[in-house]
């Protein structure tokens, strides 16, 4: 079968936000005949360009500290040598962004340790890649891996959501880089995070580890996306009674906020925001007040009720196991950068957010860029194949499914703060049930075409991620990091 | 979620179209765009970011479609405010990007014992 559009590359890069723009950068730079595609556009997509991020932008000399003082509260599952690879290559590629972005200078050197505003950073990035020759398709989201004969990635295929119609890369080697996946929380800019790169590598023979720390949560308004750590530093926290909530800084500021949301309605007030934070929070993050005014509210004076909003595994940490360095997965010519790919090595049990997950960014896209070109030099031409499945071929007969509502299920059993932030054995039991029941529905009828291939697709990979997440929360008896097992008595103890 | 195209201001540069990251945005030739997949929106305000003549508005409420007063929102600078205090455009000069302020804010966050180092 042929598609609307054919081509042919030594590597193709699926996503098109931080990860995938550091990866097709790197790879056009080592010589590689490179294609983007991404779901949405290159340059706004991806929860980078709505926000902004700090890299962890060390020097040399301080490396080897930074990554004790960071992995002593890891909950021990990080390996230093990974950490020091992170810091070392984005110590190194970090400033190909100086011409770019206007770093603040100081000391006459770009102080690239200060926070990078996410559109202009992404707007950037894509000129970077297109400047280097990259091939950019905007809205050719990806829906399946292409496989030859001997199991090896070489390729993907999805539809043009725009121009109509199908696609086809046939290519060396192939670097996922489709992002984390929030469970369609409104956790600003991640609607598109529904784990498709996940499903697609998991189809082909890739594995997934540290699935269990998927559960981290951001503060924003009830009604809003705004999701954000800093501002809200500044409130002060009161129940519906007027209560004033005491929270303590930390992770454990969440675990208090999460506890008192189940009991019922919480407020905030930014009341302690020092007045020149006000002054300037226009130009130092320039859509946090957006929807505050217009609902006619200051955040410094007038009370507004909050949630938190879940960051699956884009603040947690899950995803494809990668191999050191190359973040080569188990399927030949197929490679994972960005939050696509597990960072428990890079940062342990506890969330990525912060400067780690972008310099894991730089870093992997880095290297599954270089080594991508370097895998697709000894790739032999052979036939490919599609191997999707789930919400592509269904294993029975097609029928209708009702995707809103599957989609609503997976929203509830992935992010309720009894279900997901506090864990035990009943609860995950049940939430697993309920996932393999509409995994058995969407598997065995679920399919679509155009637009609709893409819904069937986002629908099958975010319960299959709810399902992969529920089995690992299982398994890990304990509580570690983020991962709060409330049935550990350890968790008890440490709570009392 | 995106509410309003204000056609009057469109120049039908169809910039919408191209950056919305869910492709919420129908192209009408000659024409301003259309909102052809509201449900799709993500409530990322970018596509007020990118548009030069402030023609689109995006009410916050990122679950429910709300009724939107279009003439109590052109009375606004809402339309205008992101990609004002952005400093994109004509606002390049007047809101420069001081994004770099963030770790002096996070410090006087920790001095209040809010944020642990």
């Amino acid at each position: 079968m042929t598609a609307d559009l054919e081509l042919t590359a030594d590597v193709l890069v699926v996503g098109g936000g931080l990860a995938a723009t550091w990866t097709a950068l790197a790879a056009a730079q080592a010589g590689g005949d490179v294609v983007l595609v991404d779901k949405g556009y290159c340059g706004t997509s991806g929860v980078t360009a709505t926000a902004g991020v700090t890299h962890w932008f060390v020097p040399p000399d301080r490396h080897e500290q930074a990554v004790a003082d960071r992995h002593a509260h890891a909950g021990g599952l990080a390996d230093p040598e990974q950490a020091l690879r992170v810091l070392r290559t984005t110590w190194d590629r970090l400033p190909t962004l100086d011409k770019y972005y206007p770093f603040p200078v100081r000391d006459g050197e770009p102080d690239r340790t200060s926070n990078v505003r996410g559109p202009e950073y992404l707007r950037a990035m894509r000129g970077l890649v297109h400047r280097a020759g990259v091939r950019i398709l905007d809205h050719h989201p990806a829906l399946e891996l292409l496989l030859r004969p001997d199991g090896s990635a070489g390729g993907a295929a999805g539809v043009r959501r725009q121009a109509g119609g199908s696609w086809r890369v046939r290519a060396g080697a192939v670097v996922l880089a489709t992002g984390g996946t929030a469970f369609r929380s409104h956790l600003l800019g991640s609607r598109g995070n529904t784990g498709d790169g996940h499903l697609m590598a998991v189809e082909a023979g890739a594995r997934l580890s540290g699935m269990e720390f998927s559960n981290y949560y951001t503060l924003a308004p009830a009604f809003s996306t705004m999701a954000r750590s800093m501002s809200y530093l500044f409130g002060t926290y009161t129940d519906a009674d007027g209560r004033v909530l005491e929270l303590p800084s930390g992770p454990a500021r969440n675990r208090v906020l999460g506890a008192a949301l189940l009991r019922g309605p919480v407020f905030t007030t930014l009341d302690r925001a020092p007045e020149w934070v006000r002054r300037k929070m226009p130009v130092v993050q320039p859509n946090f007040l957006l929807p505050f005014t217009r609902r006619g509210l200051d955040p410094y004076k007038d009370r507004f009720e909050v949630t938190l909003l879940g960051e699956g595994t884009i603040r947690g940490v899950g995803g494809l196991t990668v191999s050191a360095p190359d973040c080569a997965t188990d399927v030949p010519g197929l490679f994972a950068a960005g939050d696509v790919a597990g960072r428990v090595p890079v940062v342990g049990a506890i969330s990525g957010g912060g400067s780690p997950n972008s310099a894991w960014a730089v870093s992997s896209g880095t290297w599954a860029g270089r080594a991508a070109v370097r895998h697709a030099r000894s790739a032999t031409r052979a036939p490919v194949r599609p191997v999707g499945r789930a919400g592509i071929r269904p294993g029975g007969r097609p029928a209708t499914v009702d995707t809103t509502a599957v989609v609503d299920v997976v929203r509830e059993e992935l992010n309720a703060y009894d279900k997901n932030m506090f864990r035990d054995e009943p609860g995950l039991r049940a939430s697993l049930s309920t996932l393999d029941s509409l995994w058995t529905v969407v598997e065995g009828s679920l399919t679509g075409t155009g637009r609709d291939a893409v819904t069937a697709r986002e629908t099958a990979s975010l319960v299959a991620m709810g399902r992969w997440i529920k089995t690992a929360a299982l398994r890990r008896p304990e509580t570690r990091g983020m991962h709060w097992r409330t049935d550990d008595p350890a968790w008890q103890e440490a709570v009392a | 979620m995106i509410e309003l195209v204000l056609a009057d201001r469109c120049i039908a540069c169809d910039k919408c179209v191209q950056v919305c990251p869910s492709d919420v945005f129908d192209a009408v030739p000659d024409s301003a765009p259309v909102i052809a997949r509201q449900s799709d929106c993500q409530t990322c305000f970018l596509c007020e970011l990118y548009c030069p003549v402030d023609a689109l508005f995006v009410d916050p409420d990122c679950r429910t479609p709300v009724d939107v007063d279009e003439t109590a929102v052109r009375a606004t600078d809402w339309p205008a405010q992101y990609r004002r205090d952005s400093g994109w455009g004509r606002a390049r000069r007047t809101h420069p990007n001081e994004s770099w302020r963030m770790s002096d804010i996070f410090a006087a966050a920790r001095a209040l014992g809010q944020e642990t180092p």
